[in-house]
């Protein structure tokens, strides 16, 4: 301890003061000050960053969530059109078969009665042409047995037998 | 320088040591030693044992004896001669300077201590000149710190170092003690002390011979500024836990009050008392380590010496490397600290 104290020199402590004080005056003006509120305004910025990175993820998850959303109610209401779509189609074709058919059975019952009166009429027009085939053959045997006169006797000879006087 | 000295010493041969007179005793080892940890009024860089020449440059004096005398200290000529200025006389005498007669008679009393009057020495020394060099460092490392963020965000070059030593002494030691509110205020002290005190004990490792944090003035400036910051920004709370503790019986508050304003001066002695300890240690164990290639010198030979000598002192060295971060780190730590303690908002009682 008597060492400490003789060792103690109030002169270099007072310099010591001096040099600490100025020391600390400038490089609080020159050097601390600017570096810290540079390190602050960068931390700040940084944390900013930061903030808006998250808010950014953050609204893109909700527009993600909206897209999805939106995306769901689409391909529902597709799915919901194409079911419509084919209901109707099937409808459509159900009514297209019935209809043909009706129609198909309206033409085939035309055509029936058509045929049936066509075989009609043919059979009409047979039956007078048979007749008449028939009343110019008699026409034709008959001119040729009554040719001569003995037969043309001879006929009335016998329809005149046939016919008894009543 | 000692290490100059030494290393030629020991290379030197016997036609050497014949002629000159080299360090090389116990005892000259131990005056050299105790001669390198006091502050000196001339700044050597090595000194030729065989002429007796000092090779370094004289430093300026300044003393305060009824007035201003300046003068260089190539006028003491190594304190062996008596220096003339102004019709007072003054001698160096173990570092210090004494006002003396015209023959330079220094009378001691019983402890060996001079009673010659001494003057106020107020003398750039070689202590104020490492000062000067630390302060000088740091402004320009610093501000061009500063500088460079006009630039950008972020430092290039060296300032890329410095940076998270700011930042270091910013988030580990002012923020968690100060508090988040308050330790703003306490940076340009904190950083100041911390980088002055790291770039002093590490300048004390180089060959320039520096011992300015082992110098007990130093360290009792240091501590000082950290005592009126502490008592400056202390809140009303802290001085009620002085002087009148809450939550304890009077008899006991007034038991307390003596301890604590005790504790209140204790605080800045133990910050004095350890930074200078641990440098003068650290100074004198690295010296006596070189100290050994001397004394080894007849026992184990000059290599075995020199080997035995380089690798205990490379140990300590790099040893000392971290305490002269340690000591800083300790010195800042505690100076927030006790101002933490200060103006802590103490909302529990």
């Amino acid at each position: 301890m008597d060492q400490l104290l003789n060792d103690f020199s109030p002169g270099l402590f007072f310099m010591q003061a001096i040099i600490l004080l100025i020391l600390i005056l400038l490089m609080r003006k020159f050097a601390w000050k600017p570096i810290l509120n540079s390190l602050q305004d960068r931390e700040d910025g940084i944390q900013g960053a930061l903030d808006a990175a998250a808010e950014a993820k953050k609204e893109m998850q909700n527009l993600q969530a909206d897209n999805e959303r939106i995306l769901n109610e689409a391909r529902a209401e597709r799915d919901s059109m194409l079911k419509e779509a084919k209901e109707l189609k099937e409808n459509m074709i159900t009514d297209a078969k019935v209809e043909a058919q009706a129609e198909a059975d309206k033409i085939v019952a035309k055509a029936q009665a058509t045929i049936a009166s066509e075989k009609k009429a043919a059979i009409a027009d047979l039956k007078n042409q048979v007749a008449g085939l028939s009343v110019e053959i008699a026409e034709k045997v008959v001119r040729k047995e009554l040719s001569g006169k003995d037969k043309q006797l001879e006929l009335v000879e016998t329809m005149l037998e046939d016919v008894t006087l009543n | 320088m000692f290490t100059g000295t030494v290393v030629w010493a020991s290379s030197g041969d016997e036609q050497h040591k014949s002629k000159g007179n080299p360090i090389d005793t116990k005892e000259e080892i131990d005056a050299y030693i105790r001669h390198h940890l006091q502050d000196s009024h001339d700044f050597i860089f090595y000194t030729d044992g065989e002429t007796g020449t000092h090779y370094g440059f004289p430093l300026p004096v300044i003393l305060w004896d009824g007035g201003i005398k300046t003068f260089m200290s190539s006028k003491f000529h190594h304190g062996e001669s008596v220096a003339e200025v102004g019709g007072s006389y003054y001698k160096l005498y173990h570092g210090k300077v004494y006002k003396t007669d015209a023959e330079g008679t220094i009378t001691l009393d019983d402890h060996d201590h001079p009673t010659n009057a001494k003057p106020l020495d107020f003398s750039i020394t070689k202590s104020v000149v490492g000062m000067l060099f630390a302060g000088l460092l740091m402004l320009l490392l610093f501000s061009a710190l500063a500088r460079g963020y006009k630039k950008g965000p972020i430092p290039s070059g060296f300032a890329r170092v410095l940076e998270p030593l700011v930042i270091y002494v910013r988030d580990e030691i002012a923020r968690p003690n100060i508090g988040e509110k308050k330790y703003r205020k306490y940076m340009g002290f904190l950083l100041t002390v911390f980088f002055f005190i790291w770039i002093l004990n590490l300048l004390g490792l180089t060959p320039l011979g520096f011992n300015v944090t082992g110098n007990i003035a130093v360290t009792v400036c240091l501590a000082l500024f950290t005592f009126f910051i502490v008592q400056f920004s202390g809140n009303k709370e802290y001085w009620k836990h002085i002087f009148w503790m809450p939550g304890v019986p009077v008899p006991m508050k007034i038991i307390l009050m003596p301890i604590e304003v005790l504790g209140m001066l204790t605080k800045p002695f133990s910050l004095l008392i350890r930074l200078f300890a641990n440098i003068t240690a650290g100074h004198f164990v690295v010296m006596s380590l070189i100290g050994l290639m001397i004394l080894l010198k007849a026992q184990f030979g000059a290599v075995g010496s020199t080997g035995i000598s380089l690798i205990l002192t490379l140990f300590i060295s790099v040893i000392e490397i971290l305490v002269a971060f340690l000591q800083a780190f300790i010195f800042t730590m505690l100076s927030s600290l006790f101002i933490g303690m200060a103006v802590a908002e103490h909302d529990h009682h």
